[in-house]
């Protein structure tokens, strides 16, 4: 909403201090996005006629235009503007003048001719928004005068306003002005209506067939109207609120929208058959609207039909042509009415069809500002139609379903105190709401008091007790409720799983992984590209966009196009991680409905094997305390098969560990090895860690020694681990794998593994014998699986 | 007699000094101990003194003669270990700077770094963090937070829905609010929790909006807050995360969660105001969805973007940049 400084001064004496004015209306909500000056006097423009215009051969774009500048004198002028013709007055900018934009007037011409000063239009001087060529002037101005002392231009203010939803009284300057006026302490006033005397009855039959819909619907009947340009003031105000001058018939429409927040539609009253039907559309039904469009239509669209049921406008919406304002126009029926706001929010969204005037019944506009606004539309319209006629006898239909005048809210001066903060008297408390137009029914000294307020019908939105809460705030001023520093009941804290996360990215961080964070949208494919199944995807509904419809079911399709992306820039050491969200689909039946999104965590590296992301696990779950066992029979899929395996605590999965499959890479243009580690934080996080009881340090000494074994190629090397570990019992209180060696001397179809053992008892010295059974229990043990000792 | 000790001492000493290394110090350390070395005979010679006292001078000075030797060939000994452990430090030099091996640490991504600086503050503000999940619910994203299946704030959320459950029911969350009623549910009051999170909007992408964001909420409800707590909350928060110099206003807005709401504006040092969110009261309706009685606790809620917190701190002029995953991008924080 554009609010002009002086159209403003109509409504009370704000004054011209903008920075003051806009800090006001900020303190009260209205927020000011922009404050702009608009129609600062340019001099050296002057009012100049056209006297004739020329073609040049040589010139395709410009054209010579000869104007007299009141002086007799014939000017010659370029200009690249065509819409101009003899007679016509136009604003000339004389040699010397310095435009808005700094550019001086020069006599500099083309072809060797020059042009002895420049036509202007509207936005180069400031004086419009449209620069549909050149500015033609009314045609009582005075031939040579200074242009903007003549048309009455001063500069002005325009405070561009953010509405909130909530305030839809703020749509127009009343509302505005009303709330200024409160808190300057400004008294306000409404802008005059019509006082000339109603002419004889025109009467104009009115149905309201869907009473839900229209709770009121005023048709008056105007005639003595000639169709024409509409007074330079109307105009000027329109355009600098944004608005295009139509004709003096649309223009005074919406300069009562601008003011009152109440749009009006004005019908040829001749077109309209045998006056007016308000009802749904059927189906099947169709609408040629003003804009030269036919609409089909649906049940839920309200209309505005004839006597004949014959659709002639879209309430609230748009006007149809067959009634539409001519310059043959004579005489206006003026629909002015309530519409309910969600119908018009409807139809106006479902065709595309967002305009001022829909937006202010979707807001909400007065039901009872209606007799105002017809008023005030007549006398607007009476400056250019003198021989206007109001008639009486229209309609004024009032449905049971009109809200009322007032309507009663309770109001709590211990809530408004236990919400605020502040304390306030009852006295205080209406005194403030009346500057608004809120009048207090009940009158209560008493702190426990209940005020009845009634809220005014320009103010729909306040229907409870913590609105009115919010109005006193607001007029109370939100800087005067002081600011406190609540003593928190709470102990501030990282929770466990918080605090866990943060150590893992630590870890991650400390073994020179850097975090992306990849679109969680995927193209159809990606999953696919990256050897996972698509079929527990969740697709976006209405995506932005087809190549981000699929929702992720894992972190891998991501960081391999960033991978990919990396490589494509030569970058060297890619070591990437994620830690986010996947969402697969869930069985239908969870309890909330939801999918199965959880929190992973995976780690890439370019050009590195398995060996480094078994590392990372090894430091992760050794930070972590994390376990798992490998599980190499089956992987993950878009895992290399042979050079992964699951990370297993029993039946449940916690992640993987291993190498990208290569036919995943060559999708991805990544001709190098992936190292990869994926994890489930969401299980692994949720894990409480073990307070660990503290074991006395045993005081005997230990016995170390060496197992080297044969291991056949089909056996893991953890296999004799775990079998070794067993055997060995309570005693082995250290194993570890430390050579691994292929090659010479060996079969081809084994290795030697070689594992260090570490016997120690916590109460007693082992003996020789002690020693030398657990050593043959252990070779036992491994042989089982095949595993030989060497010698 | 005398003489001739003088002469044999004066000549071992000089031997010691002449010795080229250790081993040549060794063989001659045991020469002079052989008891047939010239000044060890002279031991034997002894007996054919006549005086006493002749004895005694003749005894004192082999005495003091084969000490003198004894401490000789000790310093020089540990002189030739000296040198040989200085020639092997000499020959074991280093050059570290070959040596220096630049290892890498990972750079965490500018959002994250934000949210935990965030998650910091607040914890010390007596905040706990509360987490919820990206998909939700329609109830939990607009019905419960006052915004019932027509409401016409909805259309300004350009939700995202998804193919899944009912049409319409189940949605990527708009806003991190959603978390609000599920603290409510499960943790009764007193509540002080902060609520960080990716959100997602169907907006275009570009330098200033992108349709994955993430965006810290804060929820307080107990016995008697005020509005004056809600300022007094942001002030706080203000001061700390930017700086002493900051300070901050609330000026009244509309959202259809709280009530009265206010967007918070910070200003800079220089004075210049900047907006960054926005707050409120917590709707009664909206305690009512989260099951808590609107006449016995009340409570205030603020929210803002993270990403923006990150673009400034570290002046990127397009946010879009912050999501290429370019790792010449992601090395520099």
């Amino acid at each position: 909403m554009k609010i002009l400084n002086s159209w403003l001064n109509d409504f009370g004496a704000f004054g011209n201090d903008a920075e003051k004015l806009a800090a006001a209306m900020t303190g009260l909500g209205l927020a000011v996005e922009s404050v702009s000056i608009v129609g600062t006097p340019v001099k050296g423009v002057v009012v100049a006629k056209v006297l004739r215009t020329e073609r040049h051969p040589d010139a395709e774009k410009v054209h010579r235009v000869y104007v007299d500048a009141g002086d007799g004198k014939e000017l010659h002028i370029w200009c690249g503007a065509f819409n101009m013709k003899p007679g016509d007055l136009i604003p000339l900018a004389t040699l010397g003048t310095t435009m808005p934009d700094g550019r001086m007037i020069t006599p500099r011409g083309i072809l060797g001719i020059e042009s002895h000063g420049m036509l202007c239009s509207g936005t180069e001087l400031g004086l419009t928004t449209d620069s549909d060529g050149i500015l033609i002037l009314p045609n009582d101005l005075k031939l040579g005068s200074d242009l903007f002392s003549s048309l009455g231009i001063k500069s002005d203010c325009v405070f561009d306003l953010d509405v909130t939803r909530n305030r839809p009284d703020c749509n127009g300057y009343l509302g505005v002005a009303r709330d200024l006026g409160a808190r300057l302490g400004v008294k306000i006033a409404n802008p005059s209506g019509d006082k000339t005397k109603k002419g004889p009855v025109r009467s104009m039959k009115v149905t309201i067939a869907d009473k839900n819909r229209c709770a009121r619907y005023n048709m008056t009947v105007m005639s003595g109207v000639v169709v024409g340009e509409s007074p330079n003031w109307i105009a000027r105000r329109l355009t600098n609120c944004g608005m295009r001058p139509i004709n003096n018939v649309v223009d005074a429409s919406n300069l009562v929208m601008l003011e009152l927040n109440q749009p009006t539609h004005a019908f040829d009253a001749e077109k309209v058959n045998n006056g007016f039907k308000i009802r749904c559309a059927r189906p099947d039904e169709t609408l040629l609207t003003l804009d030269g469009q036919v609409r089909q239509l649906e049940a839920t669209d309200l209309l505005i039909c004839d006597g004949k049921d014959a659709a002639i406008g879209l309430a609230g919406v748009m006007g149809g042509a067959s009634t539409e304002i001519s310059k043959q126009t004579t005489a206006v029926a003026l629909e002015t009415a309530w519409f309910e706001a969600s119908g018009v929010a409807q139809t106006a969204t479902r065709l595309g069809l967002k305009s001022e005037a829909s937006m202010r019944f979707e807001r909400g506009v007065d039901p009872h500002g209606i007799d105002h606004a017809v008023s005030r539309f007549a006398s607007l319209l009476r400056e250019s139609c003198p021989n206007l006629v109001v008639h009486s006898g229209g309609a004024d239909v009032k449905e049971k379903t009109l809200a009322p005048k007032q309507k009663i809210v309770n109001l709590r001066v211990s809530q408004l105190t236990r919400i605020l903060g502040a304390k306030l008297s009852p006295k205080a408390i209406s005194v403030m709401l009346a500057k608004i137009g809120f009048v207090t029914k009940s009158t209560s000294s008493s702190k426990s008091a209940t005020l009845k307020i009634a809220v005014p019908s320009w103010r729909p939105d306040c229907e409870t007790e913590i609105d009115l809460i919010e109005e006193i705030a607001r007029h109370y001023g939100y800087e005067n409720l002081g600011k406190i520093v609540p003593q928190s009941t709470m102990h501030g804290r990282l929770s466990t799983v918080q605090q866990r996360r943060r150590d893992i990215r630590e870890v991650v961080l400390s073994m020179g992984l850097s975090e992306a964070m990849p679109n969680p949208f995927l193209a159809p494919g990606d999953l696919v590209k990256a050897g996972l199944l698509e079929d527990n995807a969740i697709r976006l509904a209405n995506p932005l966009v087809y190549e981000e419809s699929v929702l992720r079911t894992s972190l891998r399709p991501g960081l391999l196009k960033a991978m990919s992306f990396n490589l494509s820039h030569r970058a060297t050491n890619i070591l990437l991680f994620e830690l986010g969200h996947v969402y697969p689909a869930g069985s239908e039946k969870s309890a909330d409905g939801l999918p199965d999104e959880y929190e992973s965590l995976c780690l890439v590296a370019v050009g590195e094997t398995s060996a480094l992301a078994l590392d990372w696990w090894s430091q992760l779950s050794s930070v972590m305390g994390f376990g798992a066992q490998l599980d190499q029979a089956s992987v993950e899929s878009g895992y290399h098969p042979k050079r992964s395996a699951m990370l297993r605590r029993g039946k449940q999965v916690l992640g993987c560990v291993g190498e990208i499959d290569p036919r995943v890479l060559a999708h991805n243009q990544i001709n190098t090895s992936v190292a990869c580690l994926e994890l489930n934080l969401s299980v692994l996080l949720a894990e409480t860690p073990r307070v660990v009881a503290a074991k006395p340090v045993s005081r005997f000494p230990r016995s170390d020694f060496d197992l080297a074994f044969l291991v056949p190629n089909s056996q893991t090397a953890g296999a004799v681990l775990k079998v070794l570990r067993q055997a060995g019992g309570s005693e082995l209180v250290d194993l570890e794998l430390f050579d691994v060696y292929r090659g010479a001397g060996l079969p081809e179809d084994s290795r030697s593994v070689t594992f260090r053992l570490c016997l120690q008892a916590s109460d007693r010295t082992l003996t020789d014998a002690e020693v030398t059974a657990i050593r043959q229990k252990c070779l036992d043990a491994a042989a089982k699986l095949g595993a030989q000792l060497r010698n | 007699m005398s003489e001739a000790i003088q002469a044999a001492k004066d000549s071992a000493m000089l031997a010691i000094k002449n010795a080229a290394d250790l081993a040549g110090l060794r063989a001659l350390s045991a020469e002079l101990n052989k008891k047939d070395s010239p000044l060890n005979s002279f031991k034997s010679e002894m007996g054919k003194l006549a005086s006493v006292d002749e004895k005694r001078s003749i005894g004192q000075m082999l005495n003091a003669a084969a000490t003198e030797i004894a401490t000789a060939l000790e310093t020089r000994s540990s002189e030739f270990a000296d040198n040989e452990i200085a020639a092997r430090i000499e020959s074991e030099s280093l050059d570290l700077t070959e040596l220096l091996v630049q290892r890498r640490r990972g750079h965490s991504h500018i959002v994250t770094q934000a949210t935990q600086r965030l998650e910091d503050v607040f914890i010390g503000l007596g905040f706990q963090i509360a987490e919820g999940p990206e998909v939700e619910t329609d109830f939990n994203n607009f019905e419960a937070l006052n915004m019932p299946k027509s409401h016409p704030a909805r259309s300004e959320f350009d939700t995202m829905f998804l193919e899944y459950g009912e049409p319409g029911s189940v949605l990527l969350r708009t806003h991190t609010s959603p978390v609000q009623i599920r603290v409510m549910k499960s943790w009764k009051p007193p509540i002080y929790a902060i609520m960080p999170g990716r959100v997602f909007r169907r907006d275009t992408p570009d330098a200033t909006h992108m349709p994955v964001f993430h965006q810290i909420e804060g929820l307080v409800i107990d016995r008697g807050i005020t509005f004056a707590h809600l300022a007094g909350t942001i002030e706080s928060f203000t001061k700390a995360f930017f700086g002493s110099e900051f300070t901050s206003r609330l000026r009244p807005s509309f959202f259809p969660f709280t009530e009265p709401s206010a967007e918070f504006d910070i200003r800079r040092a220089d004075g210049e105001w900047i907006e960054l969110g926005g707050c409120g009261m917590v709707h009664p309706n909206v305690l009512i969805s989260g099951g808590i009685d609107p006449e016995e606790f009340s409570g205030f809620a603020f929210g803002f973007g993270i990403d923006r917190m990150a673009k400034e701190r570290h002046k990127v002029e397009d946010i879009r940049e912050m999501y290429t995953n370019d790792l010449r991008f992601l090395r520099q924080f």
